[in-house]
């Protein structure tokens, strides 16, 4: 098998949960984690004579991605039923958009190394989330929870524009960062609020038609989307190099096994019958409510990342660091409003902090550290009053009990030592307690210098300037 | 006090308000007909204590000259209205055992205007059917003849307002479910234009055709009751955000008239006796000083095609949600999901419901969406300009409300016989516009009506046309 034949053709359907205040169709409010059933009323229930009742937020939510992705705008956005059973589907049928929907034809870009790519963005349309279906709860019931039932849901389509595993993880990324910066969505992927199917299929690079297609289901984190993509480009090149047909299904991807499996065929595919929802009178959308909309956009992720690299001479990889999503870049300039180095705070949160938020599998705005911390760090390090290893040192006591960086300090006794006085006595004992390792160094073994530097930092707890420690060993030796 | 069951609801008003009588007086009255008219089956509930602690109140109320628009009128709802902690039926198995948490929008409004529930009235199942045999509860007599049909679906209410059981009745029209009960009682039902009154808490059978109305014993007191009933309703996206004009003022007001006649319609009535008590109305009018424009509906002959693929593609999704799961019939014995769908709703619904779900599932279904839900619509569109066209030259249209009066009980069998019973009833429907039937004379000793339509939100001048010619004839007064 040699993927070199074959050339990966891959859309995404992403769906994304919009941060509304209530549900698409009724006032209940939306609360991650609440009791079960108890973010749900009667519209949310299905109960007989119930009527729903358009969220106008979500339409400019919409509206925002589409002005975002430069897309189309529907003049009308009309809705329609989708129908078919399923238990936390409380109507019978799930209200989407079929025809008009509220984005058309609009694109993003996605980055490649070097190289950039155009992805085409077919539609995005709104719909309701149904509720969940909890299997494992009771041994011989199944429990349903509605709470999700009527969310607000964008579905954004992409054209089969994506050619690799690595392609898709880039949009849906890309996605994620637009969603994230327009404030529309928490983009949430670990609590569900951004979902993901895959159509895949792979074709002959000369080939003009398109491969039969198989669509991957339940692929719900960067993670994972990549990994099933590949599994499902692999199985299907073995398959058609085995001279068998790719039949046209539903998969769903196993991530404990990674891998996929058929769900259902075409054949057993539903007929949804989609008719435009007769509860709703269509909604018109002006010229003028488009404009208004793109007049205030937040600022999005590639402009603010061209907005750093000029103003705060970033590098093209840091600015893409700290423009990673809307918590990060506001963390960072919030941190450049206490008037430190830009570089010094991209290598502060690029690093220190992130690999504190990895490590504790968390995100910014979830963390105890602020922007004002490391700030502070950052100046008490310019000025010299604390070494690089007692700043680490305070970043981790602000990371797991919060506080204050001037009062810390003190109590720590990280206030570095920048009396020469006082580290040259130091630095004699040091030497005094090492004679032997200090006539080699005198002799000319230079490694040592650091064993002498180290020996400091250790007897001050690393509250000697390092700087300042080298400067008069150096002058010891000359003596 | 049984004299005071015949007052017309205007004199009601007015002898509560002069203290002739008491709210408990009249209350007890009602209640007492009920029970004896038990026979009839004309409620499925019917709420004896909670009527007659209310009637105090409003009697209270009265004496503290508080009294609101309605205050005391024992009133009946049709079963398909919410009422919060009330069992709402709408007259099926499926929805037996079914407590609502909420009230409809018209019980509410009626309430607040002081009206008094008796009871929820029996009807088709789901307000399908036109002869009340197919209530789960058993069909309704009509109190004129008992082994005649009273008509349906609002059988129950137009056969509680006929035999004196309440003051008026509200009810439902989807394709003629007032207007032909109305006729077959020899009462006054009109169904006001689709948006006037709120569908909130009024259980869906096609959600674009159903309107709730009024079944009361003549044209001024149904102006009453429907004024009450009538306004804008944010909870339903459909209602009409229009001023309520003041019905009870212009059912008396000094108005001319231009009656429309749709000539070809009238030739082809089969009924001598139906056609013969049109023109006669007509000639009671015309000589009254309404002008007569003969009028052409071309498109009004695909109307009852047209509906009954309209109506059954809503009703197959609105009927969707009793599916076992979170309320109504379970069925018991249930070994699989499937088996949960397949025999609640197997068992819970009945044979004509189950006809309109599989015709509305086939029309929807892929491959014949265009052929026939796409056709219907395109149809409905001629037959609303063809009114739109004839409503520039007049100011209502008239014609019979059903082509017979009423027939024996078990008389009709095959399903498409019974749908032409709402053939000249349903063109309002498909259009929207507002309709009524008045008693116009007899047929086989039984009554027929005239039907008046008119133009969006004209309720007013049909109930002035209809009040005028019950000032002129007495085909509307029973004891």
């Amino acid at each position: 098998m040699s993927l070199n034949n074959w050339q990966p053709v891959i859309g995404l359907e992403v769906h994304v949960q919009l941060a509304t205040r209530t549900k698409l169709f009724s006032s209940s409010p939306i609360a991650f984690g609440a009791d079960p059933n108890t973010q749900a009323s009667e519209i949310d229930l299905g109960l007989p004579g119930v009527l729903p009742v358009l969220n106008k937020e979500a339409i400019s939510h919409a509206l925002k991605f589409g002005c975002a992705i430069n897309a189309e705008i529907s003049e009308k956005v009309i809705f329609a039923r989708k129908n078919y059973f399923y238990p936390d589907l409380p109507k019978g049928y799930q209200i989407s958009q079929l025809d008009d929907p509220i984005v058309g034809k609009g694109s993003v870009e996605i980055k490649l190394g070097d190289k950039s790519k155009i992805i085409g963005v077919t539609r995005a349309h709104l719909e309701e989330d149904a509720g969940k279906s909890i299997h494992d709860l009771y041994s011989n019931n199944s429990a349903i929870d509605l709470n999700r039932a009527g969310t607000c849901l964008l579905e954004i389509v992409s054209e089969p524009d994506l050619s690799s595993a690595k392609e898709a993880v880039e949009y849906l990324k890309k996605i994620h960062s637009i969603v994230t910066f327009l404030g529309i969505s928490d983009g949430d992927m670990s609590q569900g609020s951004m979902r993901c199917d895959a159509n895949v299929s792979v074709k002959k690079p000369n080939d003009q038609k398109l491969g039969t297609r198989t669509e991957l289901k339940n692929i719900n984190s960067f993670k994972f989307v990549e990994k099933a993509i590949i599994f499902e480009i692999d199985r299907q090149i073995k398959e058609l190099e085995k001279g068998e047909e790719i039949i046209q299904e539903t998969r769903l991807y196993d991530s404990k096994k990674n891998l996929t499996r058929s769900m259902r065929s075409k054949e057993e595919a539903n007929d949804y019958r989609y008719f435009p929802e007769p509860d709703l009178i269509p909604i018109k959308i002006s010229k003028d409510q488009i404009n208004e909309v793109r007049k205030n956009l937040p600022e999005l992720p590639e402009i603010m990342k061209e907005r750093f690299m000029n103003s705060y001479e970033l590098s093209d990889d840091n600015a893409e660091l700290v423009t990673i999503n809307k918590e990060t870049a506001s963390f960072f300039e919030e941190v450049l409003s206490y008037e430190v180095s830009p570089k010094n705070a991209v290598n502060w949160i690029t690093g220190d902090l992130f690999a504190l938020l990895n490590k504790n599998d968390t995100n910014i705005s979830e963390s105890k550290v602020n922007p004002k911390h490391i700030a502070e760090i950052i100046q008490n390090i310019e000025d010299q009053k604390i070494s690089g290893p007692s700043a680490k040192k305070l970043l981790e006591i602000v990371w797991s009990e919060g506080g204050e960086i001037q009062e810390l300090i003190q109590k720590e006794g990280l206030e570095q030592i920048s009396n020469d006085d006082e580290i040259e006595k130091i630095l004699d004992e040091v030497i005094s307690e090492n004679q032997k390792q200090f006539e080699q160094l005198k002799s000319g073994k230079d490694r040592l210098q650091g064993f002498f530097v180290g020996k400091v930092m250790k007897k001050t707890s690393g509250s000697a300037s390092p700087q300042v420690v080298n400067k008069l060993l150096k002058d010891k030796l000359s003596k | 006090m049984s004299e005071l069951i015949n007052l017309s609801l205007t004199d009601q008003i007015l002898g509560l308000a002069d203290k002739s009588f008491s709210s408990k007086e009249i209350t007890g009255a009602y209640l007492n007909e009920i029970k004896k008219k038990e026979s009839l089956n004309c409620f499925i509930s019917v709420f004896e204590k909670e009527s007659e602690e209310k009637a105090l109140m409003a009697d209270e109320n009265i004496a503290k000259n508080k009294a609101r628009p309605l205050e005391g009128i024992p009133i009946a709802h049709k079963d398909i209205f919410c009422i919060k902690d009330k069992k709402t039926t709408c007259g099926s198995k499926m929805l037996s055992n079914f407590i609502s948490p909420y009230s409809s929008e018209v019980f509410s409004k009626l309430d607040t205007a002081g009206a008094i529930t008796l009871g929820k009235t029996n009807m088709d199942e789901f307000a399908m059917g036109s002869s009340n045999e197919t209530s789960f509860y058993g069909n309704v007599l009509n109190p004129i003849n008992e082994k005649l049909s009273p008509g349906g679906s609002s059988g129950g209410s137009a056969a509680a307002v006929r035999a004196n059981l309440c003051s008026f009745a509200t009810a439902t029209d989807t394709g003629g479910s007032i207007r032909q009960p109305a006729s077959f009682c020899g009462v006054t039902g009109i169904k006001p234009t689709y948006g006037r009154v709120s569908r909130w808490g009024m259980i869906a059978f096609a959600s674009s055709l159903d309107q709730a109305g009024i079944i009361a014993k003549n044209a001024k007191d149904a102006a009453i009751a429907l004024k009450y009933m009538s306004g804008f309703d944010q909870k339903d996206s459909t209602s009409l955000n229009e001023e309520v004009k003041d019905l009870q003022k212009e059912v008396d007001a000094d108005q001319e008239h231009i009656i429309g006649i749709p000539k070809d319609l009238i030739e082809n009535i089969k009924n001598d006796q139906v056609r013969d008590s049109f023109k006669n109305a007509i000639s009671i009018l015309e000589k009254d000083g309404a002008k007569i424009v003969e009028i052409n509906l071309p498109h009004i002959e695909y109307s009852l095609p047209a509906y009954y693929v309209i109506a059954p593609a809503e009703c197959s999704a609105n009927l969707a949600r009793y599916d076992g799961i979170r309320f109504g019939h379970r069925s018991e014995s249930v070994s699989s999901l499937e088996d949960l769908y397949v025999n609640s709703r197997t068992e819970g619904f009945g044979r004509e419901v189950k006809n309109r779900i599989f015709i509305g599932t086939f029309c929807l279904s892929a491959g014949y969406y265009d052929a026939f839900y796409n056709k219907a619509l395109k149809i409905r569109n001629l037959i609303k300009s063809d009114f739109d066209e004839a409503f520039k030259k007049v100011s209502s249209i008239a014609m019979p409300t059903c082509s017979n009066s009423s027939f024996e009980l078990g008389s009709i069998n095959d399903p498409v016989e019974m749908y032409e019973q709402d053939i000249y009833t349903i063109p309002a429907n498909l259009a929207g516009l507002p309709a009524l039937s008045i008693p116009s004379g007899t047929a086989d000793e039984m009554p027929i009506g005239l039907q008046l339509i008119g133009n969006y939100l004209e309720e007013g001048r049909i109930l002035n046309l209809a009040n005028k010619f019950q000032k002129l004839t007495n085909f509307h007064e029973f004891k």
